[in-house]
């Protein structure tokens, strides 16, 4: 009986090993930890259950019979992250460099059919080197059935990749098709063809870090939504994102206890907004100040900066927030930050978390770039994001509600359910020159009346009462209330419920 | 009593003297720029009138302006506050014959002592010290030698159109006498094409003190003892104290004495400054009057209980001083600390913009002594770049020095200012450093210990323990709560457990933490044991924590894996960790912050203007590179060296963030 007692403890022991020391070592000298490592970090102590750990490939081409270590590359399983069940699979660089086999990739998909069928996120640690050649289309119909899984889980359990390694070709559609992609800098990448293949095809001379670098997804490609110093804050911080979401479409948002006033008035908003309407302010101070404790976890930090967005909490329940950026492009909506914004927006419908949206914007950003790459139909994703999201809506302008970008935030008009202005909004077509210069054509080579034509113009409609007596805005509110109201709002809003006409699905403008 | 004066100042001054004002039931009215629209000193005042643009020298120092507004508001008499037109002669003038008091001195003081020259002659008829000196022009090294050995040794031998060090020698006897005279004469000739020499006394270890006196238009007067205020950069002064903690009894009343002589003498009706220099020996010589009241007035306020601008004003009025010498004793210390929107970090760089977070100390008692903050500013409100950048003058009383000290580490610790860079940590550094502790500090103190800049302050052992068992306690707290979140697993919760490992200036600190409903007790690995107690909640920005019953008050922010800290001057970044954490932290590479020693750096948030250099183009130092527009300023920035521009990053037209690269070099 003793025997077979330890033969367990050994096997395990085997698996555990993973690689072996060499390979450990090596890949701790990259500056990576090991599959095992990360999930120690990822997850509460001691709350890993591991599944698969014996599983072993099948092939048999190439002298592969030689060597199959158990546990095939990735360590499956579940456990909690404060509490909460998550499930995980982290591949293992160490063992066959982390290659896809058809075992493999069964091992992913059994946790994430577990993850949907139970309604847990998913996290995937993605550390591997691609198809296991060997195995020829096996590792193709692999990464396919992950593939499949991506898509039916979307939207149905948030799906999380941590790119801690390379993820090249085919490999990164998984994450590509996931709700959050972070990166580690200096030592993961992406891409889908690598710089040798570049170089050859194109002949461009290019790194594989400035290729599919975590700065090249966070900041040019915004491919990555995030990227950490090294493998020990990327997971920390996942741990920190996960807290925000809620385990699975089907439950609220997680609520957890917090130390915060919800009446807490913050006086100095009342000055955030300068006098000169064409300077800059942080609208970050704004979400800061109206965030319990100050909290705020930013996605897509480094990319479109005229837009932000991200996560607070309001009396300890998660809100996504998006806002409008004075201090980037004045703040103004373009492909990019339409793109940003419009996923996030969709993502936060998707998982019942409810939006608030802080509004200062010019307009559209004009120019044949924007027009060329089609600022139209990227334009109209925020729209119709906003438009088709049946969460709980609090938008409060603070500044700029300009023309068709006025709409597209969250307006009355998409369905918000409340919707706040401060008295030094300026809801109009578009700013008082622009318009006089319109209006006033005849009167453009008189200077003088132009300026008086303006000053009228900025009377009538540089403020919110104009839009607040026909309704489009619930209510002008001080600035210093801001939190205190849409906490309030967001409470009032606890058990809205729609009804939108039956379709298969939506044909939102990709 | 007059009952409507009007301030022409602005910011903190302004506002204290509305608050004495106020207390004295005298109506206020303010005047302000379009920059201080929103400005405190405007909130305060009854009424407040506008009087121009923001430049001062188009506002606040336009006299015709001031003068119109105290005609449209009828104020009887103006407070011109310091600085702006508070010794400007030209102003009183106006005021007397516009029949409107000027609660400050009489037009003749002013002039007397504004002039440098006029004011030493008039102090040495009154026979105050003055540095011993030749004026006249000195023929020969002979005569150079003989005019040292008349003042003593050690002097100084100075070009008359020196400056910046150029001509400027140091003689300790006859041989140096002679060769200084000789080579200060070379330098002079060379450098300024003027070669005239003159010599006076090299006064060393120079401290500045500075006598406070009141004078009624009566005859009347008093000095309300010393202000030592030898803590200056750049001739602007940090740190005042009051009284000094070098003078003693018979040098003071000597000051003291002479200071009234010389108001006496130029017949001195207001509160009045003496300033001296004082040498190791406590020999004392004249330096200047200021014919106004002084920033640091409150230090002597706090030790006299006589309120400076109150006694001014009733001495404008034509009261009799109502205090008499032996009345004005010495109780106990006061300190007092000039914050500025400084930057320490950049070579005190003025930092501009909102204070997003200002958040003084409370005023009143604090531990065994109490906090006073003069300030001009509040949450929300904007440090502008046209005037002087004070945020405030934080001053603190204690029964004696070293409790007026500790009162001031404690009320920096808890004075919150964010937005901005600000030198907060800079006095903090001051107050924990020896000299200052010692009192033997000199006018070089901040030239002679900060060399190289500041670079932030090393926490000593016992501190960095203190902090590190106060930040896993609070690490807990914030853990256990996060495990409090909805949507746990039943019965398979998260316990956080008790070992953690702190990591904090390259230390590392393994404790244990042992919870009760009062506090903590964090045993450290050597066995020492500190007991943590603390209302701190995760948010709080401060910290209130009694580590085996002393307080201590960190200023908090959340980071990745622990907290960024902020106590004494010192800003450090604390890890808390498990020690599973720990162990897999410890494998992650250290990464090296990039050498920036060859890029140009934004130094501000702001909009690149125009690149003056091509890439491959070889600069000299001192050439302007680019021009970035920041707060509608455009600062040109040059070449700190020769060199190779290798790669432009930015362009016409980019806004950049403080410390982007905007070009490297070879």
């Amino acid at each position: 009986m003793k025997d077979i007692l330890s033969e367990l403890d050994e096997r395990r022991a085997a698996a555990r090993a993973g690689g072996g020391e060499r390979r450990v070592a090596s890949q701790h000298a990259k500056g990576k930890l090991t599959a095992r490592e990360r999930i120690d970090l990822l997850l509460d102590e001691d709350s890993f259950e591991e599944y698969d750990m014996f599983v072993r490939h099948r092939c048999t081409d190439f002298g592969m019979e030689a060597e199959r270590p158990a546990g095939d590359g990735v360590v499956t399983g579940w456990g909690t992250v404060n509490g909460r069940q998550v499930y995980v699979f982290s591949q293992d660089f160490t063992v066959m460099g982390g290659s896809v086999s058809e075992t493999h990739g069964a091992k992913i998909c059994k946790i994430m059919d577990m993850a949907m069928q139970n309604g847990a996120p998913v996290i995937g640690i993605n550390d591997s080197g691609g198809a296991r050649i060997q195995e020829g289309v096996s590792s193709l119909a692999a990464y396919g059935e992950v593939f499949q899984r991506n898509i039916d889980a979307s939207g149905v359990v948030p799906q999380i990749s941590m790119i801690m390694g390379p993820c090249a070709g085919g490999a990164v559609y998984s994450p590509a098709m996931t709700d959050f992609i972070f990166m580690v800098k200096d030592s993961s990448y992406m891409f889908v063809t690598g710089p040798d293949v570049v170089k050859t095809v194109t002949n461009e001379q290019v790194t594989a870090e400035e290729l599919g670098g975590a700065t090249t997804h966070t900041k040019k490609s915004s491919v990555a939504d995030a990227a950490f110093e090294n493998d020990v804050e990327a997971l920390a911080e996942v741990r920190r994102l996960i807290d925000f979401l809620p385990l699975n479409n089907r439950e609220k948002p997680p609520v957890r206890p917090f130390f915060d006033s919800p009446d807490r008035v913050e006086p100095s908003l009342d000055t955030l907004v300068p006098e000169n309407p064409n300077a800059p302010y942080d609208m970050r101070e704004l979400i800061l100040k109206t965030a319990d404790e100050g909290d705020f976890y930013e996605i897509q930090k480094d990319f479109a900066g005229n837009i932000i967005t991200g996560f607070i909490r309001l009396e300890g329940r998660t809100v996504g927030v998006v806002a409008n950026q004075p201090m980037v492009l004045a703040g103004c909506l373009d492909i990019d930050s339409s793109r940003k914004a419009a996923r996030f927006v969709r993502f936060c419908d998707a998982f019942e978390i409810p939006l608030l949206t802080f509004v200062d914007v010019p307009g559209f950003l004009p120019g044949t770039t924007q027009e060329y790459n089609g600022v139209i139909k990227h334009g109209a994703k925020l729209l119709y994001a906003y438009g088709e999201a049946t969460v709980p809506k609090v938008t409060v302008i603070t500044r700029k509600a300009y023309g068709g970008a006025y709409v597209v935030m969250s307006s009355k008009h998409l369905m918000g359910d409340v919707n706040y202005a401060w008295p030094t909004s300026e809801i109009a077509v578009m700013g008082a020159k622009g318009a006089t210069e319109i209006l006033y054509r005849s009167e453009l080579n008189d200077p003088e009346k132009i300026a008086a034509r303006a000053a009228d113009y900025e009377d009538r409609f540089a403020n919110p009462f104009v839009a607040a007596e026909k309704g489009f805005v619930d209510e002008v509110i001080m600035p210093q209330s801001t939190r205190k109201r849409v906490a309030r709002a967001f409470a009032a809003l606890r058990n809205k419920s729609t009804n939108k006409p039956w379709k298969k699905h939506d044909n939102i403008p990709l | 009593m007059f009952e409507k004066i009007l301030i022409a100042n602005r910011g903190e001054i302004a506002c204290r003297v509305i608050k004495t004002a106020k207390a004295m039931g005298i109506k206020t009215v303010a005047i302000y720029s379009d920059a201080d629209k929103n400005a405190l000193h405007v909130k305060m005042a009854d009424e407040a009138v506008h009087i121009g643009p923001p430049p001062a020298n188009q506002s606040y120092i336009v006299i015709d302006k001031v003068m119109e507004a105290i005609k449209q508001t009828g104020a009887q008499a103006v407070h011109p506050g310091y600085g702006f037109l508070s010794e400007n002669s030209k102003f009183a003038e106006a005021l007397e014959a516009a029949g409107v008091a000027f609660i400050g001195p009489p037009v003749g003081a002013i002039e007397k002592m504004g002039d440098k020259i006029t004011s030493k002659k008039i102090a040495q008829e009154a026979n105050v010290s003055t540095v011993p000196g030749y004026m006249g022009l000195i023929e020969d090294a002979e005569e150079a030698v003989k005019i040292s050995n008349q003042i003593g040794y050690p002097v100084m031998i100075k070009a008359s159109a020196g400056g910046g060090g150029k001509g400027m020698r140091i003689a300790w006897n006859d041989t140096e006498a002679r060769e200084g005279f000789q080579s200060s004469k070379n330098e002079a000739a060379n450098s300024f094409g003027d070669d005239r020499i003159f010599i006076e006394k090299f006064v060393t270890q120079p401290r500045h003190i500075e006598i406070q006196v009141l004078c009624d238009s009566h005859g009347n007067g008093v000095y309300l003892h010393e202000r030592e205020c030898s803590i200056q950069r750049r001739n602007q002064k940090v740190v005042e104290e009051a009284p000094s903690p070098f003078l003693d009894e018979a040098t003071r009343k000597a000051m003291g004495e002479q200071s009234l002589a010389l108001a006496h003498a130029v017949g001195y009706a207001s509160a009045g400054t003496v300033e001296f220099i004082v040498d190791g020996d406590r020999n004392f010589y004249f330096l200047e009057m200021n014919t106004r009241l002084q920033v640091e007035h409150p230090v002597t306020e706090l030790i006299t209980g006589v309120d400076l601008v109150e006694q001014m004003i009733r001495v404008a009025d034509g009261e009799v001083l109502g205090i008499k010498q032996e009345d004005l004793k010495i109780n106990g210390w006061a300190i007092e600390n000039r914050l500025y929107a400084e930057d320490p970090y950049r070579n005190f760089l003025p930092s501009i913009g909102r204070l997003t977070r200002y958040r003084p100390p409370v005023e009143g008692a604090l531990g065994d002594g109490t906090v006073r903050n003069d300030t001009g500013v509040f949450e929300g409100g904007e440090i502008s770049m046209y005037y002087d950048p004070m945020i405030a003058k934080l001053c603190t009383w204690g029964p004696d020095r070293a409790t007026a000290i500790e009162t001031m580490r404690t009320a920096l610790d808890s004075f919150e200012v964010e937005g901005i860079g600000h030198n907060l940590p800079f006095v903090a550094a001051v107050m924990d450093h020896d000299i200052f502790i010692k009192g033997d500090m000199t006018t070089a103190f901040i030239e002679e210990q900060y060399p190289d800049g500041f670079e932030g302050v090393t926490l000593d052992e016992t501190a960095l323990s203190r902090v590190a068992a106060a930040c896993a306690a609070m690490h807990r707290v914030a853990e256990i709560r996060r495990t409090r979140v909805s949507g746990r697993m039943d019965n398979h919760e998260r316990k956080v457990g008790d070992d953690w490992v702190v990591t904090a200036q390259g230390a590392r600190m393994d404790v244990t933490v042992d919870a009760d409903k009062d506090g903590a007790t964090v045993q450290l690995k050597d066995g020492a044991s500190l007991r943590v107690e603390s209302d701190w909640t995760p948010g709080d920005s401060l910290a209130r924590v009694m580590i085996d019953g002393t307080p201590m008050v960190l200023k908090v922010d959340k980071m990745v894996g622990g907290f960024r800290i902020r106590f004494r001057g010192a800003d450090i970044k604390v890890h808390v960790r498990t020690p599973r954490q720990a162990e897999l932290a410890d494998l992650m590479p250290e990464k090296l912050p990039p050498d920036t020693s060859k890029m140009l750096l934004c130094p501000m948030p702001g909009l690149i203007v125009k690149i003056d250099v091509a890439e491959g183009e070889e600069v000299q130092e001192g050439q302007a590179l680019c021009t970035v527009e920041a707060m509608k300023m455009e600062n040109i920035l040059r070449a700190e060296k020769k060199g190779i521009v290798t790669k432009i990053n930015a362009g016409p037209g980019d806004s950049l963030a403080v410390d982007e690269v905007i070009m490297e070099f070879e």
